[in-house]
């Protein structure tokens, strides 16, 4: 293993899957806003068009339910499209190609049809963008039958995550973190874990803690602090909603007895919610005490770069949670 | 009878004209899957552009899309099984009236999303220019997707890119109960799409051969690669769906607006050649029995097996989604 590491970025691992995809399969095409002569906004696709070409990579006008309905016939008709969404936000423009259109098209169609797109978007806060640039809505697409939903929290996700979303018979939302892309690390010879399943990123015996996207960075960084007093942290990379892996999760906590899940998405109707019903219903017997949900708080982003910060879970609210949950370490004094 | 032409539209249309009259009797004799069921009596003409389509060329439609179907080659005896939601439709019982689909028709689906289905003609046309395939899409829509937003990213996506795609906009002046007229600030589409780039004209509904003349350099044009709209101007002879008594309008109209009938239209030009009366009863007879044999066919078909409500949500080699009463079952027995 030691020799096949690069070092590389979240951005340039993400361009070199698609890179690598296209190279591998000539129906692979890019279309999106930016995405050719800017090189995409975030700088994911920078370099494909030089490579691939204006016909395999497709700036397209300002049109998110044209970009999205454009690739679902591209997709019927054996293009594999990986298209740009620029932020998440911009979803609720598209959401009707997404979730009425693409995901639902084989079912309906009778499996006589495949839509096997990839929507490549971002989300997420830090770059104090306010409320239209810096949602986190991966429940959305999360609760759509028929769509696929993937979110890159490390180099080796941003590559073999996309690759393996590259190569879905299904429509997968795929949503990277704007404060991710300049994360520097190591790409591995292969991903962490096999499409559809969890990653263990640390392992621990007292508690288990649920992130992906940037919240698995601040719950790794929570638990460094937690074992400063003791506290063995286990930390899940959810890596994929759909599918949700709840085996690693369910195995994970029998043997901590709590649990936490860490979503930079609001709590109400979260992701978070989802996680957390689960674990009750099938470790009930198993869990000492109920299963946290560290959210982003019930409120639009705002641009103010404190109160974006303090809009979403750090590492010290989430080490302090983890603290409260245990009644162990330093008790945070919230009341 | 001498005009080969004008007897293979006559014989489309009727075709469509007998297979819709009994989508009615098979609502009224609960054979039918809901009541989500557009007529398309009146449009019949729309065969005029099936009939210039060619092997390979794909349709989209939106919701009234039975005739357009079943001008295309469409069985009847499957798309009556598929409105009863039996396993033998098209979709195996899932889809309905509203998104019959066959891909080895080159039916990349109807719609029940106004508008839903046009980008994804674009997106067809777009993989047929990169494989250099003289192959065209043609989007089927009404008169209410003309006030569509989407329609106008399409229209511009198709244009910029010099696509292979014909809009055709069957309007039969009504949006369910809302009249033209109160949707439309102007009436005449034609400039909407010229300021686009697309070549466009308008034909008379009631007259197959008008529509089938005006088509045809369309049709042609769009195989180089140059977009195009086509208007077909017609009456919705009946409400928006089976339970619609059409309050919204008088008798008066209706009596009118059934005057403009391109089936009896065409059958009276036939019938003025000598002997065409009885060669004229005789395919009305043929059609009418196969019509007839598809209904009693819907009726007496098996639905889908319980375990079809699993499948095709996601590939054929994938895990099928859990179905709740197992999952309540594993939950209970693990506690």
């Amino acid at each position: 293993m030691s020799a096949a590491v690069v070092e590389t970025t979240y951005r340039e691992a993400l361009g070199q899957a698609i890179a690598d995809a296209m190279a591998e399969n000539d129906q692979v095409v890019v279309l999106g806003e930016e995405v050719g002569a800017y090189g995409g906004a975030y700088g994911v696709t920078r370099g494909l068009l030089e490579r691939f070409g204006p016909d395999r990579v497709i700036d397209t006008p300002i049109s998110e339910p044209g970009i999205v309905g454009t690739s679902v016939g591209m997709a019927l008709e054996g293009l594999l499209p990986v298209a740009e969404l620029m932020y998440v936000d911009f979803l609720a423009m598209a959401m009707d190609q997404l979730a009425n259109q693409a995901a639902k098209i084989r079912y309906m169609f009778g499996g006589a049809a495949s839509v096997p797109l990839v929507l490549r978007t971002q989300g997420g806060t830090g770059r104090s963008a306010a409320a239209q640039h810096s949602q986190s809505l991966e429940g959305w697409g999360a609760h759509v039958p028929g769509l696929r939903v993937a979110l890159p929290a490390t180099i080796n996700d941003s590559y073999f995550l996309l690759r393996d979303a590259i190569r879905q018979p299904d429509p997968v939302l795929f949503i990277e973190h704007k404060g991710l892309y300049v994360k520097k690390g190591e790409l591995g010879k292969q991903a962490d874990a096999p499409w559809g399943r969890a990653h263990v990123s640390r392992a621990g015996q007292d508690v288990t803690i649920i992130a992906y996207s940037r919240m698995l960075d601040y719950a790794l960084a929570a638990a460094e602090q937690l074992a400063e007093h003791g506290i063995e942290t286990e930390v899940i990379n959810l890596r994929t909603l759909n599918p949700l892996d709840e085996d690693t999760l369910a195995e994970s906590v029998r043997r901590t007895h709590h649990a936490m899940v860490v979503t930079e998405a609001v709590l109400s109707f979260g992701p978070g919610a989802e996680i957390a019903a689960r674990l009750h219903e099938s470790c009930f017997d198993h869990l000492e005490e109920p299963v946290l949900r560290i959210a982003g708080e019930d409120v639009p982003i705002p641009v103010a770069p404190n109160l974006e910060r303090a809009s979403v879970p750090d590492a010290d609210l989430i080490a302090a949670a983890a603290c409260k949950l245990l009644r162990r370490g330093p008790q945070p004094d919230w009341d | 009878m001498p005009d080969p032409q004008l007897r293979d539209l006559y014989t489309a249309m009727r075709r469509i004209r007998s297979f819709e009259e009994r989508v009615g009797e098979l609502f009224v004799r609960g054979g039918s899957a809901g009541s989500m069921l557009h007529l398309s009596i009146g449009e019949e003409a729309a065969a005029a552009v099936c009939l210039l389509m060619r092997k390979g060329d794909s349709f989209t439609t939106h919701h009234r899309g039975h005739g357009i179907c079943l001008a295309r080659g469409g069985d009847p005896e499957r798309m009556m099984a598929e409105i009863a939601g039996k396993r033998r439709g098209y979709c195996g019982g899932k889809g309905g009236s509203m998104h019959i689909a066959d891909m080895q028709l080159g039916s990349l689906g109807a719609n029940a999303i106004v508008g839903g289905g046009i980008p994804h003609s674009v997106g067809a046309a777009y993989a047929y220019k990169r494989a250099k395939a003289k192959r065209i899409a043609v989007a089927f829509f009404g008169d209410g997707a003309m006030q569509q937003g989407l329609l106008y990213e399409s229209m511009n996506m198709a244009a910029l890119w010099s696509l292979p795609v014909v809009f055709v906009c069957i309007n039969n002046e009504y949006g369910m109960g809302t009249h033209i007229s109160r949707a439309a600030a102007k009436m005449d589409f034609i400039p909407r799409a010229r300021s686009f780039g697309l070549e466009a004209a308008a034909a008379d509904g009631a007259d197959a051969e008008a529509v089938m003349r005006t088509a045809k350099p369309l049709l042609a044009d769009a195989r180089k690669g140059q977009p195009a709209l086509l208007v077909i101007n017609c009456y919705r002879f009946f409400g928006h769906a089976r339970m619609d008594k059409s309050p919204y309008r008088d008798d008066k109209e209706e009596k009118e607006g059934r005057k403009r009938d391109p089936v009896l239209r065409a059958r009276a030009k036939l019938a003025k050649a000598k002997g065409a009366g009885a060669k004229l009863d005789k395919l009305d007879a043929t059609i009418a029995a196969e019509m007839d044999a598809a209904v009693e066919a819907a009726i007496a078909a098996d639905p889908p097996p319980a375990d079809d409500l699993f499948t095709d949500v996601y590939g054929p080699n994938e895990p099928r989604p859990q179905a709740q009463r197992a999952r309540l079952a594993r939950i209970l027995a693990e506690q």
